[in-house]
């Protein structure tokens, strides 16, 4: 008996002991909330941008590091997860956390480029040899075809994805609406896996084995072609979206915190020509066109994009309404398989 | 029962299920030892004494020592109320204490972060007091103690009920005092059954997974336990990391597995506490 009394007592010290220590942690400290495919680029980022830091003021920085589907990540952010900047998937997420009062309106101009210091696009990965001979978005909607692509009510990516299909659509039916939405359903019935962001995605296809054909950020392709070669071909359709991942400074949380000056040179050196060059070696597209030229021979350059500010398209409120809102487009054509 | 043509079906059975378990379990452990080794015991060692996996092992050890030693105290509490006293609400009481096990760790995830969230009623409070909850240490320890909630309770009560309470009313009739009944009397009793009921919630602590991960916001080296560090290195495609660091839990409740079954086997050869 005593020595249970003993034992809780040495446990409750433990427990205050760990409590105290962290608690006392009042470094130079910020916190990025990304997406998901995001952790390569910012792992190197973040090392390049703590030397920049302790040269030019001397100061140790510790940036800690949040990954998930873009949608998820900034609901957290709304529900309270302190992230002094965040860099996600797309401007729709940002603006989201911006209507629960968190940032101020105006952010998408407060950085160069829509404030997306990289962007880009939506290619197909596929096995070796192209077994299933997928050149193009119409050949996603033949039977017998397997898709992986992360769910757009979750991740930014599969938005970008779903309105690059679209797209793609609409110029080939010469903006029959009827003709797009019955394609879309044919390629959404094609879906074997929808998973809750774009690494999830990845793994499926590429760990997994699952599915014919990935649906993937040109950067994740890469990605998975580097970590594996000579078992993926990227295929670039003949139409695709300008995706533009934005990243903006959390008014609410900086102000709290004291970090707006540490928070908005992090942002801003993002468009340095060594940020710039971090971003294009981690396959994301440089938004400035000299550093982009540096990677002409892994990007290509001159494939055709549209824009989410497109007549077709209208911007992200417009999109995020129709298509992705509950009841919306998606919701019509998408039924998860039966098993 | 054994009336010898029942030779067939017991070995049948006997098939069934060692196949099933060799199938179910010895194998993905297997595989999960032989893919932490993949690439060597250096690549091993450097996985697991990595900061981030340091820290994330402190976190799910303090989430675990926090859910064992507060659901200690009021599984007791609890336990001796419902056995020895008769009070309103009692049957109520005991149908809340297993909710943890019958709502899904996700829903309780989001409990806490509709209760303590920046958009929560509480928040304006926590907020004016610097506190924070979701998101934060707090929120971790918060989820832990939740899914494990009922162990020590569920654990005790059923052993108070079997030993009935004259012992401990003759006790307080010679004069003995509550701590002295409780210590000479009642905790011998439930000893066993306790250390039993420990061992079960520090292992369902440490594997949580699903409430922790809706409470964490997943930043690195601050609120990240030892399974969310496992699913961070599986998506960021270091495999032998994510297998080390999971060969670290699966050590950890290999150990639990034996120290229950000296508990077990000692509390058999010692007193009446039977499973």
């Amino acid at each position: 008996m005593k020595k249970i009394l003993a034992l809780s007592l040495g446990l409750a010290a433990f427990i205050g002991v760990a409590l105290a220590g962290s608690l006392q942690a009042a470094e130079l400290e910020i916190t990025n909330v990304s997406y998901d495919p995001t952790r390569e680029l910012y792992d190197s980022y973040n090392k390049a941008f703590q030397k920049y830091w302790k040269g030019a003021k001397g100061q140790e920085v510790t940036i800690v590091q949040s990954h998930g589907g873009s949608g998820k990540q900034a609901r957290a952010v709304i529900e309270g997860n302190e992230a002094d900047v965040v860099t996600l998937a797309l401007a729709y997420d940002i603006t989201e956390i911006e209507k629960a009062g968190l940032i101020k309106p105006g952010w998408q101009k407060e950085f160069p480029s829509n404030s997306s210091p990289y962007t880009s696009t939506i290619v197909f990965l596929v096995r070796k040899g192209n077994p299933k001979a997928l050149k193009d978005w119409g050949d996603l909607a033949k039977d017998g075809v397997g898709i992986i692509t992360p769910n757009p009510k979750t991740s930014g990516g599969a938005r970008w994805n779903y309105l690059a299909a679209l797209a793609w659509a609409d110029k080939q039916y010469k903006g029959d609406q009827k003709a797009v939405k019955d394609f879309i359903t044919k390629v959404f019935k094609n879906v074997l896996v929808l998973d809750t962001g774009a690494r999830g995605s990845t793994n499926t296809f590429v760990q997994n084995g699952q599915g014919d054909v990935l649906l993937a950020w040109e950067n994740e392709a890469y990605l998975a072609i580097k970590e594996k070669p000579g078992e993926y071909e990227i295929i670039t359709p003949s139409l695709s979206i300008l995706a533009e991942p934005p990243v903006a400074i959390v008014d609410e949380v900086v102000a709290k915190r004291g970090t707006q000056e540490l928070a908005t040179e992090y942002l801003k050196y993002l468009y340095s020509d060594d940020g710039q060059r971090i971003a294009g070696k981690n396959y994301y597209r440089p938004s400035n066109p000299e550093i982009a030229k540096e990677f002409a021979n892994v990007f290509d350059l001159k494939v055709n994009l549209v824009n989410i500010d497109d007549p077709l398209f209208g911007g992200w409120d417009k999109v995020q309404a129709e298509h992705f809102n509950d009841g919306g487009v998606f919701d019509q054509i998408y039924t998860p398989p039966a098993k | 029962m054994s009336t010898g043509n029942d030779r067939p079906l017991r070995l049948l059975l006997i098939i069934i299920s060692v196949l099933f378990i060799l199938l179910m379990l010895v194998t993905p452990l297997v595989v999960i030892l032989v893919e932490a080794f993949r690439s060597g015991l250096e690549a091993y060692t450097k996985a697991v004494t990595d900061p981030y996996a340091l820290k994330a092992l402190k976190l799910t050890g303090l989430a675990t020592v926090a859910a064992v030693v507060l659901n200690t105290a009021f599984g007791l509490a609890a336990a001796w109320a419902i056995t020895r006293f008769s009070f309103r609400g009692k049957g109520l009481l005991t149908t809340f204490i297993d909710i943890p096990f019958a709502v899904s760790p996700i829903i309780a995830g989001l409990v806490f972060i509709l209760t303590f969230g920046r958009l929560s009623y509480l928040h304006p409070f926590l907020a004016a007091h610097e506190l924070k909850v979701v998101f934060a240490t707090p929120g971790i320890i918060l989820a832990t103690v939740f899914v494990t909630l009922p162990f020590v309770a569920r654990e005790i009560i059923p052993v108070l009920e079997a030993r009935g309470t004259d012992e401990e009313q003759a006790a307080a009739l010679m004069g003995a005092g509550f701590l002295t009944i409780f210590r000479r009397i009642t905790f011998p009793h439930i000893r066993w059954a306790l250390l039993y009921s420990v061992i079960l919630c520090a292992a369902r602590a440490m594997g949580e997974f699903g409430a922790v991960s809706v409470v964490s916001g997943h930043l690195r080296g601050k609120t990240n336990t030892l399974p969310l560090h496992v699913e961070i290195l599986y998506n960021e495609y270091q495999f032998t990391a994510a297998f080390a660091v999971s060969s670290v839990l699966v050590a950890a409740a290999i150990f639990i597995l034996v120290a229950r079954n000296i508990v077990e086997f000692t509390a058999r050869k010692e007193s009446d506490y039977v499973r």
